[in-house]
């Protein structure tokens, strides 16, 4: 049933992504948009990292490229990333959001208003509070929310600013969400919704 | 095609509406805008003033052509920076100015050239090296106030210390404080930056061709748009440039997408700059 997942997370982030998809249950065969908090310069290491402890092929996102199923995409440093309803990714250079460019925030509600309740919306570790409002979002256009539990995340804040704004449908450590993806995606593939 | 159902939400049924009423009754055009980047900013317009449904906003914008003229420039674009990519900037420096020397004369064309940053930041690469004097630079844009803001040439001195640190990345020979001079919070383009730059209201969705031109720089913009006007614009681009022609886009944008592909070589294919190839006769 669920079309797409989305990953937001900052500090400690690449840790914790390293952690999280190699447990994702292969063949993958929706995609994944993953927004980590990014240097503003240079080159980004980011898709080769999460390609290479997945085996999921990830790519940084370009203009109007299609959003395609069993692939992750990463957005490009010092771009906001949105979704258009035609499901291709659209980069925009708009003003920072909560500090942040790319900021999950933007990318989480562009998602949440074309894939609505067919989506998975996962915020991770973080230091700062981006992430909350686009989660709550999320959940307000019915879509799956998961919550990495603070406890286990190296920075808190960004966790903690969504549980006090929602309750999601859980509240887990990576192993927790890893398997609560995969179980959700089996349903999927069973049809049961 | 996507496989996936398009689930348009009754403001976005209401967003077309008031993409065309604007366009009817003003000429401005951006119904093929970027539709997730549009219904942004109108959401947040929105908010701010406690509109109620799209439509109610449709209503003042159609009856009140002041509120109109307010609500414009949360359209454009208005976001850059000085020598933004600076190694893209080094290459031009690099490859493509010891090209341009081989040129008479140059023309420039800055498609939307927003507040001026880049426009500024292209006057100072052709000033070391030795090229500015015989170029005529075209900085253009839909929104007048950000065109003016462009021809001040006055930036908030906060932003300096990143514009200084990409000017030195990007090759820069001099001290990059020799080109402007700091006054309370902001800073001056130099004077001697700005003679040689034309700065024109042209629109890039409903504008023409106005001049012919070796070298257009249009980096960022097209991201706002979608697929069928990057399509359209990329036309034009392609209409205004001689044989040999460059154009330099953002380095995320593409024209891979575009039926004018064909016309155009690479230069650097990941800094997304092309070369024009000659026209047949």
């Amino acid at each position: 049933m669920y079309e797409i997942i989305v990953i937001g997370t900052s500090a400690g982030g690449i840790d914790c992504l390293k952690e999280l998809l190699p447990r994702i249950n292969k063949p993958l065969e929706i995609p994944i948009i993953v927004i980590q908090h990014l240097q503003a310069t240079g080159v980004s290491y980011l898709p080769s990292i999460l390609s290479d402890c997945s085996g999921i092929k990830c790519f940084e996102a370009e203009d109007k490229m299609d959003i395609v199923d069993g692939y992750i995409y990463t957005p490009a440093p010092n771009y906001h990333l949105m979704m258009e309803k035609d499901w291709t990714l659209s980069l925009n250079v708009d003003d920072r959001v909560s500090y942040a460019r790319p900021s999950i925030d933007v990318t989480f509600e562009s998602v949440a208003d074309t894939v609505k309740n067919k989506t998975i919306g996962i915020l991770l570790t973080g230091a700062n509070h981006d992430g909350a409002s686009g989660l709550k979002v999320i959940q307000d256009v019915g879509g799956y929310t998961i919550i990495q539990k603070p406890q286990t995340a190296y920075a808190k804040e960004m966790p903690e600013a969504a549980l006090s704004m929602m309750t999601p449908d859980k509240v887990l450590d990576i192993e927790g969400i890893a398997v609560c993806i995969n179980d959700l995606l089996d349903n999927k593939m069973g049809g049961e919704q | 095609m996507s496989k996936h159902e398009i689930k348009l939400d009754l403001e976005d049924i209401e967003i077309s509406l008031l993409l065309e009423g604007i366009y009817q009754r003003y000429g401005y055009d951006f119904r093929n805008y970027s539709r997730a980047h549009m219904k942004r900013r109108i959401m947040h317009r929105m908010g701010k003033e406690d509109f109620e449904s799209v439509s109610l906003l449709q209503y003042k914008v159609l009856h009140d052509p002041e509120y109109f003229k307010s609500l414009l420039p949360e359209f454009s674009i208005n976001v850059t920076e000085m020598f933004r990519d600076p190694e893209f900037f080094n290459f031009l420096r690099q490859e493509v100015m010891p090209y341009l020397a081989s040129f008479p004369r140059l023309k420039i064309w800055h498609a939307g050239c927003s507040s001026g940053e880049e426009v500024y930041s292209m006057a100072i690469l052709l000033k070391e090296v030795g090229l500015y004097d015989r170029t005529t630079i075209y900085a253009t844009d839909f929104n007048d106030q950000i065109l003016k803001k462009a021809g001040e040439g006055i930036y908030p001195i906060e932003a300096i210390k990143d514009y200084t640190r990409n000017y030195i990345v990007a090759g820069g020979t001099e001290a990059f404080s020799d080109y402007y001079v700091a006054k309370y919070d902001s800073v001056i383009m130099d004077k001697s930056l700005k003679e040689n730059i034309s700065f024109l209201n042209h629109n890039l969705v409903t504008d023409r061709v106005f001049a012919e031109v070796d070298l257009v720089m249009c980096r960022n913009v097209l991201i706002y748009f979608d697929r069928s006007l990057q399509d359209n614009v990329l036309k034009l681009f392609s209409e205004s440039l001689g044989s040999g022609g460059v154009l330099c886009l953002g380095t995320k944008e593409t024209i891979d997408y575009s039926s004018v592909r064909k016309d155009f070589l690479n230069l650097d294919e990941h800094l997304r700059v092309y070369k024009k190839k000659p026209k047949h006769r």
